[in-house]
């Protein structure tokens, strides 16, 4: 073992390299892509890695390696676990050979997702089980023990750490690379009543899974870190938390002299530790649950206590004990705990702050999509339309003043949301936008339908050569994967014909006459039709030299601010300037000034 | 235990300074805790690293009042963020304001010298950095981070030397840039 400052992500990857995994298959969503990427980075002789097109892909690549006997981890965020899950359901009933970890990162908040979808939930719908990190030490632990029960009873497990233990920093003890679990394979073995799922299969199975979840739940009543703090306690209040919420009440409870009260720390939500949780319950007159999402633990606390009638208050979301939707923090913790425990709040505000600006995140400075959107508002002006946007740093095209995102729902379904708006509203323009990892993801069948269907409406594909927003992962059209090897770059364009898009135009944003007059040619055909805006995301190419602006010759009209938005523009006592650390050259607001000027140093007017 | 929070504006560098404090840290054999904003959130938003150093911490979240630093890279995120720091603790600042897009557009007035003038009204130990002037002198406009972080280590609330922090650059910092940086760190 030695010493190492990590991220809960890395963490969580180290754990798995020590655990002997063969095979790791994923797509990138914050907040778990790191993990997949550190595996990557320290990748161990005979182990696969790749970026799969989506989540279901890349679910169905980590069953057939587990159906071979080897270890495998499939990574996600809690949203792909939506797209993966109809394997997933049915993978349960037919189990595993090797051991095969399903690593879900939560985000409660959300901070950077679409809903605030519990997978513990999840875990009890789909009847798997479930381990739930407190802190990076433990992920790292916890991931080396999924494995071991995985293979032991033949299940696909989750680890379902949250954004603050998969992005907090510790420094734990890790494995060195001569304590590395070796996993043998056997193979795959020809047994069709074991891999072929058919109803008589799924029920005989059916009832295994629930006897082995019984079997688990008093296995886990015995793991480890589930565990009970101050035990002896006689404060007949006690505490009941998980994830990070358990480390945020250690970190209260730190705080208060004289004696503390019990904690049950729950691990493994599902199944869930019942005897552990009886013993709790009986020598306590009230729990006070500390959960972000579903009140999960609450729930079986509280059905425990039906069942077996035992007397104890169990308090948390049910009873407005503490929040019901929104991230938990160390504050809120606290506060609840001073509350419940009769210990008096103390003040920890400052008075009388000034109005503090507000900082919503935007396109960054130079974004190619910037002048995507604002070559499609100028041509479509006057024109009835309905943008309907996607996930990716595109959904930021929404702020003002570009304003081009009129819906946006999942990943992939800005394409039928256009094809449902078109055959209710056929007057209105319908647009839909994709990025170039999600197209490959989870648009192409939209195309398919839309093509298949005789929808009108026009696609745009904001190709900027990356996954951006979730920190420049490859995809099919980059050739690169990650293995290292490169590999023929699979084509938008040939994709699109080959589904029988007949008009398929490609163009550079920056270039923007070109590029407003291709929208109005475009949209004005029928059927389906697509362009494909192609420009490098600046953060993968060097910056162009900066533009400035002629003080002598600027007008102060504020064109240039009130159009586009970019952040590298703002005003400086009033004179309006650009940060030339900021700017990238990318030259859009020097075409739509009507003075002509924005101007790179040299230039002539 | 110290608990010190950076914080600024997507790009600034406050990531790579959180890390050089906890790798200083660490090869001194004191146990540390982190976490910062990541995703979305980056692009053009306000960040914060919180830092952790010592015995018996649980989580990497600073609670309000329990800060001992303050590294802010813009006033008004210093502003944003004084609710942790404890009575009495210190703030290291940028004096250089920050205007987001959205205030440029909707007109809303925002004043750095009157974020500075709140600092200095509150029970703290507040020193203002001038870190266009500093990175003009460097002929560099990347090593703020580095600049600020001298100028906390000159604060002696870290309980770290520059010498400390330079030997954690070795594994974080590109060798072309270290005499920059060397240079930054000393220049408070």
């Amino acid at each position: 073992m030695h010493e190492e400052f990590m991220m809960g992500n890395q963490a969580i990857a180290m754990g798995a390299i020590a655990a002997g995994v063969n095979l790791v298959a994923g797509y990138p969503g914050t907040p778990s892509s790191e993990v997949l990427e550190t595996v990557a980075k320290n990748r161990p002789d005979g182990c696969y890695v790749e970026w799969s097109v989506n989540e279901k892909s890349a679910m169905e690549v980590a069953a057939g390696a587990a159906y071979t006997g080897a270890r495998a981890l499939v990574t996600m965020k809690q949203v792909g676990l939506n797209v993966a899950s109809d394997p997933l359901m049915s993978l349960e009933y037919i189990g595993v050979k090797g051991g095969m970890v399903v690593l879900v990162a939560d985000d409660p908040g959300p901070i950077s997702s679409q809903t605030e979808q519990d997978t513990r939930t999840f875990a009890m719908y789909s009847k798997l089980p479930c381990f739930d990190p407190t802190s990076v030490a433990e992920a790292y632990q916890m991931i080396i023990d999924a494995f071991d029960y995985s293979e032991k009873y033949n299940t696909p497990v989750f680890l379902r750490p949250t954004t603050r233990v998969c992005h907090a920093y510790q420094s734990i003890s890790i494995k060195d690379e001569s304590e590395y679990y070796v996993n043998s394979i056997e193979g795959f073995v020809k047994d069709s009543k074991r891999w072929v799922i058919f109803p008589k299969l799924s029920n005989l199975n059916h009832r295994l899974i629930e006897e082995r979840n019984d079997t688990l739940s008093t296995v886990f009543s015995k793991y480890e870190l589930n565990t009970i703090d101050n035990a002896d306690s006689s404060n007949s209040r006690a505490i009941a938390a998980s994830g990070i919420c358990y480390s945020y009440v250690c970190d209260v409870l730190e705080e208060i002299e004289g004696e503390k009260p019990a904690v049950l720390k729950v691990a493994t939500p599902f199944p869930f530790p019942y005897d552990l949780s009886g013993d709790f319950l009986v020598n306590h007159s009230d729990v006070l649950c500390f959960e972000e999402l579903d009140p999960v633990i609450e729930r079986a606390l509280n059905y425990q206590c039906g069942q077996e009638g035992i007397n104890c208050n169990v308090r948390g979301k049910f009873t407005n004990d503490s929040i019901r939707s929104g991230e938990y923090n160390i504050d809120l913790v606290r506060d609840r705990i001073y509350d419940y425990l009769g210990i008096e709040r103390y003040e920890t505000t400052r008075a009388d702050k000034p109005e503090l600006p507000v900082r919503p995140p935007v396109l960054c400075a130079g974004c190619p999509h910037r002048a995507s959107f604002y070559a499609v508002k100028q041509a479509m002006k006057g024109s009835k339309t309905i943008y309907c946007g996607d996930i990716g740093c595109y959904t930021l095209g929404n702020a003002m003043p570009l304003d081009m995102v009129d819906t946006c729902l999942c990943m992939g379904a800005g394409l039928g949301i256009a094809q449902g708006v078109n055959h209710i509203e056929p007057d209105t323009k319908c647009f839909a936008f994709v990025g170039d990892s999600t197209f490959f993801a989870s648009a192409i069948t939209g195309v398919v339908n839309a093509v298949y269907n005789q929808a009108d409406m026009t696609l745009i594909v904001l190709d900027n050569s990356t996954t951006a927003m979730t920190g420049h992962q490859p995809h099919p059209g980059t050739g690169r994967t990650m293995m290292g090897d490169v590999v023929n770059k699979i084509s938008i364009e040939a994709v699109l014909k080959g589904i029988g898009v007949e008009t398929v135009r490609e163009v550079d944003p920056l270039d923007y006459e070109l590029a407003v007059k291709t929208v109005k040619e475009v949209a004005d055909e029928p059927g389906v039709k697509a362009i494909i805006f192609k420009s490098p995301c600046i953060a993968i190419v060097k910056p162009n030299e900066p533009y400035n602006i002629c003080s002598g010759e600027c007008i102060s009209c504020k064109k240039c601010i009130n159009e586009i938005g970019c952040p590298a523009i703002y005003l400086d006592n009033g004179k309006v300037t650009i940060d030339e650390s900021l700017c990238t050259g990318c030259g859009l607001c020097s075409k739509l000034c009507p003075v002509k000027a924005i101007r790179r140093a040299g230039e002539g007017s | 235990m110290k608990n010190i929070i950076l914080c600024g504006i997507g790009g600034q560098g406050t990531v790579l300074a959180s890390k050089l404090i906890a790798s200083a840290a660490m090869s001194k054999g004191i146990p540390v805790m982190s976490a910062e904003t990541i995703g979305m959130a980056q692009r053009g938003g306000n960040v914060f690293s919180n830092l952790r150093m010592g015995e018996g911490i649980h989580s990497p979240m600073i609670p309000k009042g329990q800060a001992d630093i303050i590294i802010g890279f813009e006033p008004g995120e210093t502003v944003r963020m004084v609710d942790y720091l404890k009575s009495g603790g210190t703030i290291v600042t940028n004096r250089r304001a920050i205007m987001p897009t959205t205030a440029t557009l909707s007109g809303f007035h925002y004043d750095g010298d009157e974020m500075i003038d709140y600092l200095k009204r509150l029970d703290v130990n507040l020193i203002v950095v001038d870190g266009d002037e500093a990175l003009k002198e460097l002929g560099s406009s990347k090593v703020l981070n580095i600049v600020l972080l001298g100028a906390a280590i000159r604060s002696g609330v870290l309980g770290l030397s520059e010498e400390d922090v330079i030997k954690s650059m070795e594994s974080l910092v590109k060798p072309q840039f270290m005499e920059l940086n060397k240079k930054a760190i000393y220049y408070i």
